[in-house]
């Protein structure tokens, strides 16, 4: 078994990373068309008002691969994918809320 | 190696129809998807649920899945057939999930894997990283190992391990995704590498929660530093500053120590939540400044409950 080892630095993917429509597409290994149905169901909201001036917050690359893998992967329609998506990150936020609140109880 | 019972992974008999297969793997997918599910073995259960799958619901693939014969059991030491599996035979998978697959799967199939090295870019790849809050606040490197798949000359996929050391930039939060250009599998027939995915999965710290790039912390004080008034000391992430409080404060009250949250552009801040504390009468001396205290005031801490 070979082994390299490499140091690297990443791209954090916050708030503070704008990308542009052929970036994010690019990042997701997607289509025009799919981002832009993307952005019709709600799933991402870019500033700028038409595609060409459309930008993203780094925060939308990993919401945008995951409804693709939810649609992908469960079979479900980009409806679906993005309720799915919506629903998830609910639960998500509180479970880290009752999470806390635990915390604060317990100690 | 072992054997590996598909029909027993997707929950079916060997008779099971095609579409009771997809549904029996469309239920498991939904509740094994590492994107849905919070069970600690889900990225294990949803490659098995996925490579079941790949196999049982090609008819051809299935017939000779099934040629094994019905013998075996989940587990058995298995040996492939003599030949090294089905030499006559071909079948078409994806090089990066032939990788993900068993040795049991690639005993069988490997060979299938051939015809499809054609040059293009590599999957993406992600992992989880988990690491304190006090290396997010001033960043840290670590070292991954990274499973990933290599094709031979002959087609036959392997896997090795890759380590990276990865720099992780201070002031990252919960959830935080970095991405590592190039670094995912590598691309069949010599096309780029794919992207690395990480995902920041900060542990819980004895003292301090992190809300997004806020940290929230309780801060205990005496009932006189409370009432009169006092400069204390907070303990915030880069070490203790001072606090004024301001005279008549109440448990609860939430005092702001702007920027001293997680670093950024935009750094976060730490909110500061007082919780006052009694100390309790050890000597007549103490018992007696307690009983002077319940004189000198007349204080209902119960008066808004209406007894």
């Amino acid at each position: 078994m070979r082994q390299a080892l490499i140091s690297i630095e990443g791209v954090l993917l916050d708030e503070e990373l704008t990308l542009t429509f052929a970036e994010l597409r690019q990042l997701c290994g997607s289509s025009d068309q799919i981002i832009e149905l993307l952005v019709d169901e709600g799933v991402l909201h870019p500033w700028g008002k038409r595609p060409k001036e459309w930008r993203f917050s780094g925060r939308e690359v990993s919401r945008a691969r995951r409804v693709l893998r939810l649609q992908r992967d469960l079979d479900l329609n980009l409806a679906g994918a993005a309720l799915a998506l919506d629903l998830l990150e609910e639960i998500e936020s509180l479970r880290a809320r009752v999470h806390l609140l635990e915390r604060r109880a317990g100690g | 190696m072992e054997y590996k019972d598909y029909y027993k992974i997707l929950g079916i008999e060997r008779d099971a129809s095609q579409d009771e297969i997809k549904r029996a793997y469309r239920r498991l997918a939904r509740k094994y998807h590492p994107d849905v599910s919070k069970e600690s073995n889900a990225e294990a259960r949803f490659k098995e649920i996925n490579e079941a799958n790949e196999v049982l619901k090609d008819p051809e693939k299935r017939a000779a899945y099934d040629n094994l014969g019905s013998g075996w059991q989940a587990g058995q030491d298995f040996h492939p057939p003599p030949g090294g599996g089905f030499e006559h035979q071909e079948f078409h998978f994806r090089p990066e999930d032939m990788a993900q697959f068993s040795d049991f799967f690639a005993s069988v199939f490997g060979r299938g894997a051939r015809g499809e090295a054609r040059r293009r870019r590599g999957e993406d790849q992600s992992a989880r990283l988990r690491i304190d809050l006090s290396d997010a606040y001033k960043g840290t490197t670590r070292q991954l190992r990274l499973d990933e798949p290599v094709i031979g000359a002959d087609g036959r996929v392997s896997s090795r391990t890759r380590t990276l050391n990865v720099r992780i930039p201070a002031g990252v939060t919960q959830g935080q995704q970095i991405r590592l250009g190039g670094q995912g599998t590598p691309g069949p027939g010599g096309g780029p590498a794919g992207d690395l995915y990480l995902e920041i999965d900060i542990a819980p710290h004895p003292q301090f929660r992190a809300d997004r790039k806020d940290i929230h912390v309780e801060l205990p004080v005496a009932p006189w530093e409370a009432a009169l008034g006092a400069t204390v000391p907070v303990p915030t992430l880069g070490g203790p500053v001072n606090l004024k409080i301001p005279a008549g404060s109440q448990s609860g009250k939430r005092l702001r120590l702007k920027g001293r949250g997680l670093p950024g552009a935009t750094a976060g801040d730490e909110l500061v939540e007082l919780v006052i504390v009694a100390p309790p009468p050890e000597t007549d001396e103490q018992r007696a400044l307690y009983r002077r205290m319940a004189e000198a005031f007349s204080f209902n801490p119960r008066a808004g409950m209406g007894v």
